[in-house]
């Protein structure tokens, strides 16, 4: 309203302000939509952060029953198998993210670098591994290890890991070694580093983001991941896979905790990330 | 010397986990086909007899299950590309600097276990739950009224699982969409309607694809939604394979039952790479 007001000053009469025509109506309510649907997708996260408060008098922890209270905060640890299976989720997430990282970073960065008979085939199957149903690929690796006369267990599960995030890994390298500048490496060629010093020294430094975040990646699938792991775990109880069995007795609110916890580490890491990246991007 | 050490490179790379894919993606898919041709039990062991009559028997005995679960599918997906196109294009449009948070609230739920936030789900559908319990006091709604076990249950549960993956590729393609090129269309007299139906839209159809893709393949597998929302009347195929493979050790239907739903998917999916290309699948995949 004030700039139509006000007149123009003289130097920009020459060249027209950018318009941004495409601007269609109803943009007042497509913003207020954006929010009930942002609001709607927050309603279960406020139900399991609110329910960590909860006071239950049976097993289901799914009726409200005040006063709210903070004993299941002091008694998160209070159930063993619970316990148990946060840290098994957390030791498989770690390990198969390193294998992962390092395996996927080898192939992100030779699709992304060189030309190569097989490129194809590999990108052939990276994009079936990445599209095809977890159902499927956790049936089929049942069927592969019960064919072998395997027991599903620990190794089993940690094998599965690392193959459903190779893919992802090397996605995310791959485009990044696509942007890659390449006269940085040759100029610290010219400067005679040897091809050995220059990738140690240039190439894997500016790598080392999109391998870290690569890894993010691997460590939040694996940590996240039911439906592979409920064909592959065995035994071995993950948080998921604990949730799920528990589903049939009742859920401890402990459950609602730990969720609840996990969420505010989460998105402490991804706002942190975001801070932490912003200057670069700046720069680019 | 050097030359040679050049052309090895990429394959020396690749090997590790080229090798790691071809075990525990290729291989295991290959010994779940063969298994589904063979005869036997799992005391007395396998026998592979190009028994394909177990897919016959397979499909017609769950036919149900599995076209339930295609058409549960194919709703969840068109239902979202409504629900996500408008999100996807304000925030491109208008988002202006807070683009970033905006799709940061987007991607809350994935801060959240796939089966925990399902099961937050539950409670709220239940009918003790706050949701509902609050309206049937008041006498908004009748005592009979459930949500749990029905299908808007499970197709909600579903819609809200996968809302983010329609979200993103719709907004990374608007996002592409080079503004001059609406411009151009405006300054050939085109109505906003018209630049949306003939430029926006068009544009924007590679991420609606993508967003089907990722969408239809995992909602139409799917159990964990159909277990916990569901009831007896919206059981889908993968409870079906599931309780076939944990449960009652049915290994050859399992299988069979599996190999179809990855058939009739999978044979969508390349369809659309052929079509469209893996990169944009690829890009939005790997966010």
């Amino acid at each position: 309203m004030t700039q139509t007001l006000i007149p123009a000053p003289p130097a920009s009469e020459t060249r027209p302000a950018p318009r941004r025509r495409f601007r269609i109506g109803g943009a007042r309510v497509m913003h207020f939509y954006t929010w009930l649907l942002i609001a709607w997708l927050a309603l279960p996260i406020l139900v399991m952060i609110l329910f960590g408060f909860n006071n239950p008098s049976g097993r289901y922890n799914q009726t409200w029953q005040g006063p709210p209270t903070l004993k299941w905060y002091r008694d998160l640890f209070a159930l063993p198998d619970l316990t148990d299976a946060l840290i098994a989720s957390l030791v498989v997430a770690v390990i198969s993210s390193l294998v992962s990282g390092a395996l996927g970073t080898g192939i992100g960065y030779a699709l992304g670098r060189y030309r190569f008979r097989g490129a194809g085939a590999t990108n052939l199957v990276m994009f079936a591994a990445i599209s095809s149903p977890e159902l499927v690929m956790g049936a089929s690796l049942l069927t592969l290890f019960v064919s072998m006369g395997v027991g599903p267990g620990w190794t089993t599960l940690t094998i599965a890991h690392v193959m459903f995030s190779i893919a992802f890994v090397a996605t995310v390298v791959r485009a990044r070694v696509v942007t890659l500048d390449r006269s940085i490496e040759e100029a610290a060629a010219d400067l005679g580093a040897n091809a050995w010093t220059t990738f140690w020294k240039v190439t894997f430094p500016i790598l080392l983001p999109a391998i870290f975040s690569g890894v993010m990646l691997a460590f939040a699938l694996s940590i996240d991941d039911f439906v592979i792991s409920n064909f592959t775990a065995g035994n071995v109880q993950t948080f998921p896979l604990w949730i799920w069995g528990s589903t049939r007795v009742g859920l401890p609110p402990q459950v609602n905790v730990m969720g609840t916890l996990i969420f505010a580490v989460g998105v402490l890491i991804a706002v942190i990330a975001n801070l932490r990246s912003r200057p670069r991007k700046q720069q680019d | 010397m050097n030359r040679v050490k050049r052309a090895l490179a990429p394959y020396l790379l690749v090997l590790p986990g080229g090798l790691w894919l071809l075990l525990f993606f290729v291989v295991p898919m290959a010994t779940m086909l063969s298994l589904s041709l063979q005869e036997g039990d799992i005391v007395n062991g396998y026998v592979f007899t190009g028994h394909w009559q177990t897919y016959v028997e397979a499909i017609s005995d769950y036919q149900t299950q599995l076209i339930r679960s295609l058409v549960y599918g194919a709703i969840t997906s068109v239902i979202l590309i409504v629900l996500a196109f408008p999100v996807a294009y304000w925030i491109a449009f208008y988002g202006g600097k807070k683009k970033a948070i905006y799709l940061f609230l987007i991607l809350l739920p994935f801060f959240v276990s796939f089966v925990l936030r399902t099961i937050s789900w539950r409670m709220l559908l239940t009918d003790d739950g706050v949701l509902l319990h609050p309206l049937k006091e008041a006498g908004l709604l009748s005592s009979g009224f459930h949500l749990l076990g029905t299908p808007t249950a499970v197709i909600g549960g579903l819609v809200y699982n996968f809302l983010p993956f329609m979200v993103l590729p719709i907004y990374v393609a608007l996002e592409r969409i080079d503004p001059r090129v609406v411009e151009a269309a405006r300054d050939l007299y085109a109505s906003p309607a018209t630049a949306f139906r003939k430029v926006i839209f068009p544009l924007a159809l590679p991420g609606v694809f993508a967003g089907v893709l990722m969408t239809f393949v995992p909602a139409s597998s799917d159990y964990v939604n159909s277990e916990l929302l569901g009831g007896t009347s919206t059981t889908m195929i993968g409870q079906v394979i599931q309780s076939k493979f944990l449960h009652t050790s049915d290994y050859p239907t399992a299988s069979a039952l599996a190999f179809s739903l990855m058939a009739v998917l999978l044979l969508g999916v390349f369809a659309y790479a052929r079509a469209l290309g893996t990169e944009d699948v690829m890009k939005v995949a790997a966010r």
